[in-house]
């Protein structure tokens, strides 16, 4: 009975929910909250000194190497000169998804909180409206529905089938794998850290295969290491894609 | 052994809970086969294409990062998919 109680994994509703209803305070929002405070922090903290031609000090360094990296590594690579407007949003998005991310490996906390769905369904959806806007500004509602709709070079007796894919997969598939892309990442990693901290419990339990014990444990260092490197991708991918798609609009193919 | 005893007896007390974990298992292990090629040809390009041309490796890392997103969403569409399948 030991065995099973170390395996059994209580449910979520038990661990997480603090109070009920539509304000009701969790622990994932708890973790939205500390992402929040954390970017803002960051950036108003590591932005105060103007003067200060040579950065110094963590919070400084932290800012001004994030802000580089999102405008070579995000904007330069995929929008260009043109995108850099949309810099001061793109750099909020992957700090706050980075610290929602990261704290799966924090001690006590070990819970990303994106792997509830709601906040990157949000964020997911906040990219679909800021790319039709663009779209439909840069290019007019109709060129941009013609542009999104049929590829340069497509024969015309397939062209209804290619419209029909094209219309589904531009207006319907990418904010769904946008938000499922995000949120079932952080939810395996954090199933399997789950799966490999119980393993450990349930091997120490049952006495003569705690010899099995220590490859279990190793394994979860590593896997929390490789976690690490996974709420990192995580937060470049969403951002990267947030950028392609709003290129896509400013930039048609033709 | 205790674990497997209970399992055990709640297959038999439920068998179409067993045949549902089953169901679970083949939908991600058949999503996970599609994505897993491509995402080898995707990564393998890629070091090829770094490996003949170092100084466009940035370029190359970062069009690899997208490849990989985009052919990893359909495994984990069936990730998903295994833990909405409830029966």
């Amino acid at each position: 009975m030991n065995l099973v109680l170390a395996v059994d994994v209580p449910p979520i509703s038990h661990v997480t929910i603090w109070g009920s209803g539509p304000f009701g305070f969790n622990k994932t929002a708890a973790i939205y909250l500390f992402a929040t405070v954390a970017t803002l922090l960051i950036f108003w903290l590591g932005t105060r000194r103007k003067d200060a031609l040579v950065p110094s000090g963590l919070l400084q360094n932290t800012a001004e190497s994030g802000v580089a990296f999102v405008r070579n590594q995000i904007i330069m690579q995929t929008m260009g000169t043109d995108g850099l407007g949309y810099l001061p949003y793109l750099t909020a998005l992957f700090f706050f998804i980075f610290f929602s991310n990261i704290t799966e490996i924090f001690p006590f906390v070990q819970f990303p909180a994106n792997a509830r769905f709601g906040m990157p369904l949000v964020l997911a959806l906040l990219t679909w409206v800021i790319y039709n806007v663009v779209g439909v500004a840069k290019q007019g509602p109709i060129h941009y529905l013609k542009n999104s709709t049929i590829p340069p070079g497509v024969p015309i007796a397939i062209l209804p089938l290619v419209m029909v894919i094209e219309l589904v997969s531009t207006f319907v598939v990418r904010p769904f794998s946008l938000m499922v892309r995000l949120f079932a990442n952080m939810l395996a990693g954090h199933l399997i850290l789950v799966t490999f901290a119980s393993l450990c419990a349930a091997l120490w339990a049952l006495k003569p295969t705690v010899v099995i014990m220590p490859f279990s444990f190793l394994l979860l260092v590593a896997m929390t290491g490789f976690e690490i490197l996974v709420s990192f991708l995580q937060a470049f991918i969403f951002t990267i894609l947030t950028a392609v798609y709003i290129d896509s609009s400013m930039h048609p193919a033709h | 052994m205790v674990l497997l005893h209970l399992l055990l007896a709640q297959a038999a007390a439920d068998p179409t809970k067993g045949l549902t974990a089953i169901g679970r298992g083949i939908v991600y292990g058949g999503a996970a086969i599609g994505p897993g090629i491509g995402i080898g040809l995707v990564v393998g390009n890629a070091i090829t294409a770094m490996a003949r041309q170092p100084e466009s490796a940035g370029t190359v890392r970062t069009t690899m990062f997208l490849g990989i997103a985009f052919t990893e969403a359909l495994a984990l569409f069936g990730f998903v998919l295994a833990f909405i399948i409830s029966g």
